[in-house]
């Protein structure tokens, strides 16, 4: 199998469309459902990175959590809005928490 | 703790002390292997973290920069400035180990096309700006990504190690040392009959 090379971003149509003039290839989704169905066409093709929107990425946590298994794409999600949500910050826990058992990176910051 | 289905001989035994040797080895390895992941994914996680945040606040700038942009200008036009990108960026990606499981790796490259494919004249500065910081930001995104997918299965693989770990450590091998101390035992008291038998047997021939 070819590597793959493509990076691809879905999320709502406002948030995303500046992606498209920095040259990455840009895929609405406007519910969860659409962007499960994305994400699983897109998980088959040649695509190395798929950012997805925050929003949409918190309604679909078996996919993202089915695409950890794999090396090729990466699924990673990304705040699209003012502020981050802290949903990513939260996937990041979780793996902490996954494989050590409990959370030392931010229960550190908490003593601080 | 159970006690395996075996036969009481000698060959057995010895059989069932050659595993324990192995799940012993075996044993030590996986927990050294557990204790290099950890450390190795510690250095990892911080880093991710560290990359996340700034990378949030950044994208986070360059969006409402652009949100902002398409607000000043006519929001057709601006849609329609970037419809056509003559820019596009690939990936060169490849497969990194680390401690055995294989974790992406990945390079951008571009095809060095013209940032801003439009017109300067019907659109704002403020989209020139927005577009360069997103630029920037996509560099950033690509490390992010890829380091967070090396956490992720770096976390994922820990843990079927600790699963392993924990199975030889609390099963497999007490059960082979319990096996094999049943074996001894019997063995050992069959020897002893056979002593007493033979010791009955002089008497009576004796007497």
């Amino acid at each position: 199998m070819p590597m793959p090379n493509k990076i691809a971003v879905i999320g709502d149509k406002d948030s995303v469309l500046a992606f498209k003039a920095v040259g990455v290839e840009v895929f609405d989704a406007a519910s969860a459902t659409e962007a499960q169905a994305l994400l699983r066409k897109l998980t088959t093709e040649r695509y190395a990175v798929v950012f997805i929107a925050e929003s949409l990425a918190e309604q679909i946590p078996e996919t993202l959590a089915k695409a950890k298994l794999q090396t090729y794409p990466a699924v990673v999600p990304i705040p699209t809005g003012r502020e981050p949500s802290g949903f990513g910050m939260q996937g990041i826990k979780s793996d902490v928490e996954k494989a050590i058992g409990v959370d030392i990176i931010f229960n550190k910051e908490d003593k601080q | 703790m159970a006690i395996m289905n075996v036969n009481p001989t000698r060959m057995e035994m010895k059989r069932l002390s050659e595993r324990l040797k192995t799940a012993t080895r075996g044993h030590k390895l996986l927990k050294d292997k557990t204790d290099e992941m950890i450390r190795r994914f510690i250095g990892l996680a911080e880093e991710n973290k560290r990359l996340r945040e700034e990378t949030e606040r950044e994208l986070c700038m360059a969006l409402t920069a652009f949100s902002e942009a398409r607000a000043a200008a006519d929001a057709r036009v601006t849609e329609e400035a970037i419809l056509m990108p003559s820019r596009s960026v690939s990936l060169t990606c490849s497969t990194r180990k680390v401690m055995g499981v294989d974790v992406p790796a990945m390079e951008v490259t571009d095809n060095g096309g013209e940032l801003y494919p439009y017109s300067l004249l019907t659109t704002t500065p403020k989209l020139d700006a927005s577009l360069r910081g997103l630029n920037d930001v996509l560099l950033k995104l690509v490390q992010l990504a890829q380091t967070e997918k090396t956490c992720n299965m770096l976390a994922e693989e820990i843990e079927k190690n600790k699963r392993r770990v924990n199975a030889l450590e609390n099963i497999m091998i007490p059960q082979l040392t319990e096996t094999i101390k049943y074996i001894r035992m019997k063995l050992d008291e069959s020897e002893r009959a056979a002593t007493v038998r033979l010791m009955k047997v002089k008497d009576i021939i004796d007497s």
